[in-house]
């Protein structure tokens, strides 16, 4: 891979490679590439990584792995990731029931952007989204490529709890509350599918480099898809970018 | 009827940690666990534990138990004002209790953090490869939080005959300073500088290493806030990053100048550029420090760092031959004395 990256000590116990200093598509993704060569080459003595927008915190046991060892690994890998190498970022879809009590701020969001509801819904579930990172808490994803015309700035006076599933505006970025939190995002819309549960494997269902879509449903379909959700029996679609591509 | 602690009172936060859940702060999710490690292990390591058995993480002011069943414990970590049945009870050793036993920690005395370990452990389910508590998330630990007035909290069966330990102690050396030294009222935090210390110039990096910093009140398991010296960033364009991944024990100066050390229930990604990284073998020096107490950073090599770490495996190291069940068998404790100062020495039959 050609690009310029640097690798700084973030204590004893974890280094951090630098690929850049900008939130794009293109970084994001050698930084994805760079962390799928270490999954598929694991070294031992790493302990885990952190994805982030243009670097990749490398954790590690400096008792077991010396860290100028994994500093000439991590340049070595650097050397020979390929981004073609690695499969095509995936695209989960998330189903959203826009509007009424499950998306209370949908009429704001439309008239501060002077849009018809319906459009705010369809300029919000036309896009792939990539995840960019995860972090926040578990399983926020921070999501880019929202059309800028449906940007709303966040609430003067954050909410003390939003309820898990929520799908949110705030200034032009877009996401998902995986757990009950307080917070500030224009709650546009609620998906009933569990994106996080601790006690399932892999607990969050999307990863740092993929990508989400947001499919509109009914209330109806909410319920039916609620109730699946709680018995664990309903599974979403996740398909590959490339497929998606191919059939457009 | 399974062996449990009934909670009379929970003391001020009292939570079940571990090792530490590893492998998920990709997704978010922080590491946890016990914030002095040494300490943890020592306490698992003085009943026969695994040294990744779950303890309770005893903050402050702790918690007064009731015993049901039999069972050992040890108390570690803080020096803390504690009893058995209103009898002393002695910590960094290995103490017998019995049916309707009444265990008291009170007060902090000396350091901030304690760990009671259990033979056997505390049995609560593992969530994602870990029994700690992430209060935060609601997950881990006793139903995913602090512990409270009334709660069960069952003992796994020791996997050793756990009466064999009653007593077993460890040598003075082995008891962290924080503990003996009570006068050493500032407590020395060693730091690799960076990531992100081009975001300070030289001036603000020596105000950061020749100050004096106060923990203030809030001070938590996500994280320290400190009081000093305002650590200036070069200009207001440096006050962000674009968020990366959070290393424990990351030093973050956020636009008010003011540090934030960075600790195991902590946020995984952050905006704030981290001047520098406290070495791992110190977190647990810092896991003492109570609001009000002073803290100052001397950056050193990751070269030295590893080696502090490695010195602090080591001594864990000869502690597990000391306080291993056939102890006798594999190593023998002598104390000798060489110009008036005395030394452990532990003689390894290979």
């Amino acid at each position: 891979m050609d690009i310029s990256f640097c690798i700084k000590p973030a204590g004893d116990s974890a280094l951090l490679v630098q690929l850049g200093n900008k939130i794009s598509p293109e970084l994001n993704a050698k930084v994805r590439a760079l962390n799928v060569a270490l999954q598929h080459n694991p070294i031992e003595g790493v302990i885990e990584t952190v994805s982030a927008y243009c670097s990749l915190l490398v954790c590690f046991d400096p008792l077991k792995l010396e860290p100028a060892t994994l500093e000439k690994y991590l340049e070595r890998a650097m050397g020979s990731t390929c981004e073609g190498n690695i499969s095509q970022p995936t695209v989960t879809v998330i189903p959203v029931c826009y509007g009424g009590d499950l998306g209370p701020d949908l009429e704001f969001v439309s008239a501060y952007c002077k849009l018809d509801p319906e459009e705010v819904i369809a300029l919000h579930s036309a896009p792939n989204y990539l995840i960019y990172m995860l972090g926040f808490t578990p399983g926020f994803p921070y999501l880019g490529g929202m059309n800028p015309r449906i940007a709303t700035p966040r609430l003067e006076n954050p909410r003390t709890k939003i309820l898990a599933g929520s799908v949110g505006i705030a200034g032009e970025q877009t996401g998902i509350y995986p757990v009950d939190s307080p917070g500030g995002w224009r709650i546009i819309g609620r998906t009933p599918v569990n994106i996080y549960d601790p006690f399932r494997t892999p607990p969050v269902l999307f990863s740092a480099g993929n990508y989400i879509r947001f499919q509109p449903i009914t209330a109806e379909q909410y319920q039916i898809i609620s109730e699946q959700a709680k018995i664990g029996a309903y599974k979403v679609r996740t398909y590959n970018l490339e497929e998606e591509e191919g059939t457009l | 009827m399974p062996t449990f602690f009934e909670v009379v009172s929970p003391g001020f936060l009292t939570t079940v940690q571990d090792s530490g859940r590893f492998g998920y702060r990709s997704i978010g999710m922080p590491v946890t666990g016990a914030l002095d490690q040494y300490s943890y292990k020592v306490a698992n390591l003085l009943v026969g534990n695994d040294e990744n058995a779950a303890c309770l993480e005893i903050t402050l002011l702790g918690p007064t138990l009731k015993v049901h069943g039999s069972a050992v414990i040890a108390l570690t970590g803080a020096l803390f004002q504690a009893t058995l049945n209103e009898q002393l009870l002695p910590q960094w050793q290995a103490v017998e209790v019995k049916e309707n036993d009444i265990i008291t920690i009170s007060g902090a005395k000396v350091g901030a953090r304690g760990y009671l370990a259990v033979a056997g452990g505390f049995d609560v389910p593992m969530v994602m490869g870990s029994r700690s508590t992430y209060i935060g998330g609601k997950i881990g630990g006793f139903q995913g939080r602090p512990l409270q007035r009334g709660d069960k909290l069952e003992i796994g069966s020791p996997s050793k005959e756990p009466s064999q330990h009653v007593g077993k102690l460890i040598p003075i050396e082995y008891v962290p300073k924080y503990v003996i030294n009570a006068d050493n009222d500032i407590i020395t935090l060693r730091v690799i500088m960076g990531p992100q210390d081009d975001y300070f110039s030289k001036k603000a990096v020596q105000n950061f290493l020749n100050s004096t910093y106060i923990i203030t009140a809030e001070s938590d398991r996500m994280g320290y806030r400190l009081e000093g010296e305002r650590v200036e960033h070069i200009s207001k364009n440096h006050t962000q990053i674009i968020s990366d991944g959070i290393p424990l024990g990351a030093v973050q100066i956020p636009g008010d100048g003011m540090p934030i050390i960075m600790l195991a229930d902590g946020q995984t990604t952050g905006g704030y550029p981290k001047i520098a990284t406290v070495c791992t073998a110190d977190l647990p020096l810092l896991a003492q420090g109570k609001p009000g107490d002073k803290v100052q950073f001397m950056a050193i090599s990751m070269e030295e760092a590893v080696y502090l770490l490695k010195e602090q495996e080591d001594r864990l190291h000869k502690l597990r031959l000391v306080l291993s069940p056939n102890a006798s068998a594999t190593a023998k404790h002598l104390r000798v004395a060489v110009d008036k100062r005395y030394f452990d020495v532990w003689v390894e039959e290979r």
